[in-house]
């Protein structure tokens, strides 16, 4: 039978695809066998099967689907931005099936109600599996405890007050040791506010060069090193956001050789750009954690590489092109990244030897689910049919039009990537397909 | 043509060529000032927009002198005066001034960078007039108009900077500048206010103010930022007078041909003494002078006025 991406059938092959999956890209071509939504089969040579429809993937790479630990949705309060379904558009064009959606929405995501308001949302839409988490302090205040337990039996995953750090102590110590019985993490946003102030960029060189207020990397080493020390007297688990800095890294790597439950991410921005991109003043460079300078990058794209830090996570941050027209230091923090964060990978990480393809779709895909126990992330037989097809070799220009997210406030606009998503699959289903 | 683009956004984009025509041209107009009548009318017609997004009082009508003497038609408009509200776009602004046929635009604003992007978006040419803390062309020139009638030829002569360097923009300009002429520049201040990154622009930081200044040609003293300062990067006026401040006994260590600078306004007994300010070390006066010869000078060769006008400067 004829392959037809028009009528996708409930049991297909995928042929000619090399397989990446376990931290290892195939040799040689395989292909995949979908069934009612599951995989069916997988391996090596072609399949003996008969009477499927096969799509013809040769040249391209099938992995399980993405897996992002750090979006922000926008809804409820700021539609303009994004919505949850412009958002699972943005990460099914980005390759991605399951995302983890930040609470510092308007209002928080501080409830039980809310979280299923989001999973609802998500499963309207259709197009990836949204895992939300709430809020540690009600409407991201900073004061007292919002109902755990409540909203994991609604499907939290996690919980932070991310876009803001817990500055107190004591409550982040509780909510570790409490989140920890309930078997979800604390996500840290780890920055010393005290330290940091009104900084708008890394303060450093380029800082100090272009009058704008600096944020010093000690602002986030020592956010990390608290938080690590609260982990280790509770033995919870903490996730470190968006790690920036070579003494974060640092920090986390001796809390792992010591035992600790510590997990971490680093952003697509962070593993491939510098404090100068910011010379021009184009807020397009302007988040939180600021860029750092090139031994940050350095740091942590190794600390990526050698399991430091254990994922790449997108830290989506979709703005509208009003906000980021503002001047430097009044626009609001943060970039988009989910459908950029492949092509960012793969040409900043893996053409530049720092990482093989194998790991950084590992990185992307099944470390992500396996520390926040998602049921994603693994291409095996009986799993759910989540997978993206990509093209390793692909060069295209990320550009203002060619983007599924609401906004366009990406780093890389006007560059040119490697590696492009040809198609998404979420449970057997195309959820995005290149028409490019 | 003197000036190579259509805007001054800084020193940093000027070459030393440049500044010295731009200088050649202020001390021309500095010596129309001694006769009964001042004014040139070679803006005849010119609409220049003074936007002034911050509160200035001597910049502004530095500007404005300079405006009215080259008989420029004016308008004025600043944050007080108009409905600016934290958040609306620059860019609504540019669209406004580009749809008024304005000749020329003169911005002062808080965000550093702010007129980078205009000049980015408008076709008229655009003066900063100081944008946040990084740069303040003008001043810079000014300062460097001064210390050259001193001096002469700045190539290995010493300027010691003191003071707030993180919230200066004039400082930013005096290091950009002066290091294209050639001058030693040396920072100076609290080690909360002078930005180490700094040093890789190749200039001398030193907390010392008695070694700062000890071989000094040139003391330019920046203005202490009272109101920036409400986290405690120093712990009073008087210690900061007493550590950093210019004082009679700081400028009996002098060579004694140094002199004092600052760009005003002062805060009198804080970062110099009013004995010092109102001295014989000091050049503020003239400072002011020149600062509206540089302005003249700026805004006539950007409209593209012949550099040959106006009779030679008897100096």
């Amino acid at each position: 039978m004829e392959w037809s991406w028009q009528r996708i059938p409930s049991e297909f092959l995928v042929t000619g695809v090399k397989l990446c999956r376990r931290g290892k890209l195939g040799k040689r071509k395989g292909f995949l066998h979908v069934r009612k939504g599951r995989i069916e089969g997988l391996g090596v040579g072609i399949p003996k099967v008969e009477g499927v429809p096969a799509l013809d993937g040769e040249g391209l790479i099938c992995a399980p689907g993405f897996v992002d630990l750090h979006a922000h949705f926008r809804e409820p309060g700021h539609e303009e931005k994004e919505t949850i379904a412009s958002g699972c558009k943005a990460a099914a064009k980005g390759g991605y099936t399951s995302v983890v959606t930040m609470p510092n929405t308007d209002p928080a995501i501080d409830n039980s109600g809310m979280i299923r308001y989001l999973i609802d949302r998500g499963r309207e839409a259709g197009l990836c599996r949204i895992h939300p988490t709430g809020s540690v302090s009600p409407g991201l205040k900073g004061q007292g405890m919002t109902e755990f337990g409540d909203m994991v039996n609604a499907g939290a995953v996690g919980f932070t007050d991310d876009g803001m750090p817990v500055e107190n102590g004591g409550l982040m110590s509780n909510a570790l040791k409490y989140a920890d019985v309930l078997g979800v993490p604390i996500i840290t946003h780890a920055e010393d506010k005290s330290i940091v102030g009104k900084g708008c960029m890394h303060g450093g060189y380029w800082s100090a060069r272009l009058g704008l207020v600096g944020m010093a990397r000690a602002g986030e080493d020592v956010a990390v090193f608290r938080d690590v020390e609260l982990a280790r007297s509770s033995g919870a688990h903490l996730h470190v956001a968006h790690v920036s800095t070579k003494g974060a890294v640092e920090i986390i790597r001796r809390a792992k050789a010591e035992g600790l439950r510590i997990t971490a991410e680093a952003t697509p921005h962070h593993i491939s750009l510098d404090h100068s991109r910011c010379r021009d003043y184009s807020p397009l460079f302007k988040m939180n954690p600021p860029l750092r300078e090139a031994d940050d990058v350095n740091a942590v794209a190794e600390g990526l590489a050698d399991g430091t830090i254990d994922c790449l996570a997108t830290d989506h941050a979709p703005h509208t092109d009003t906000e980021k027209e503002y001047q430097f230091d009044q626009a609001p923090f943060g970039v988009t990244g989910l459908e950029t964060a492949l092509g960012v990978g793969i040409t900043y990480l893996v053409n530049t030897g720092i990482m093989d393809m194998g790991k950084l779709i590992q990185c992307m895909s099944e470390t992500p689910a396996r520390i926040f126990n998602l049921p994603a992330g693994r291409l095996e037989e009986g799993a759910e049919a989540d997978f993206v097809l990509f093209d390793p070799e692909r060069q295209w220009v990320v550009a203002k039009d060619d983007f599924q997210s609401l906004s366009h406030n990406s780093s890389f606009l006007g560059e040119t990537l490697t590696g492009r998503v040809t198609a998404t699959f979420l449970g057997g289903r195309l959820t995005w397909r290149d028409q490019d | 043509m003197i000036l190579k683009n259509k805007d001054v956004l800084g020193l940093e984009e000027i070459s030393a060529e440049e500044i010295l025509g731009v200088l050649e041209m202020a001390s021309r107009f500095r010596a129309v000032f001694d006769r009964p009548v001042r004014s040139v009318p070679i803006m005849r017609g010119r609409t220049v927009v003074n936007f002034f997004h911050e509160p200035s009082t001597r910049t502004r009508i530095s500007f404005e002198l300079a405006e009215k003497r080259l008989s420029a038609d004016i308008i004025n408009f600043s944050s007080a005066t108009s409905s600016f509200t934290k958040g609306e776009t620059l860019r609504d602004t540019a669209e406004n001034l580009a749809a008024m046929k304005i000749d020329m635009l003169i911005i002062r604003h808080n965000s550093a960078g702010a007129a980078q992007y205009l000049a980015k978006v408008l076709e008229c040419s655009v003066i900063n007039a100081g944008d946040g803390a990084h740069e303040h062309p003008t001043q810079g020139l000014l300062d460097i108009m001064t210390m050259r009638q001193r001096l002469g030829d700045l190539r290995g002569k010493k300027v010691t900077i003191i003071g707030d360097i993180s919230h200066s923009r004039v400082a930013r300009s005096n290091i950009w500048g002066l290091h294209k002429l050639g001058a030693e520049v040396t920072l100076c201040g609290p080690p909360t206010m002078v930005p180490g990154g700094l040093a890789r622009l190749g200039v001398n930081i030193e907390y010392d103010l008695k070694k700062a200044v000890a071989d000094a040609d040139v003391l330019n003293v920046l203005r202490i930022q009272l109101e920036r300062h409400s986290s405690a990067s120093f712990p009073s006026n008087r210690e900061y007078h007493r550590m950093y401040g210019i004082t009679e006994d700081v400028v009996r260590t002098l060579k004694p041909e140094a002199f004092v600078m600052h760009p005003g306004p002062m805060n009198r007994d804080v970062e110099i003494s009013s004995t010092v300010a109102d001295g014989p070390r000091q050049v503020i006066l003239d400072q002011v002078a020149n600062g509206v010869a540089v302005r003249m000078a700026l805004i006539y060769l950007l409209s593209g006025g012949d550099p040959g006008a106006l009779s030679p400067a008897q100096e």
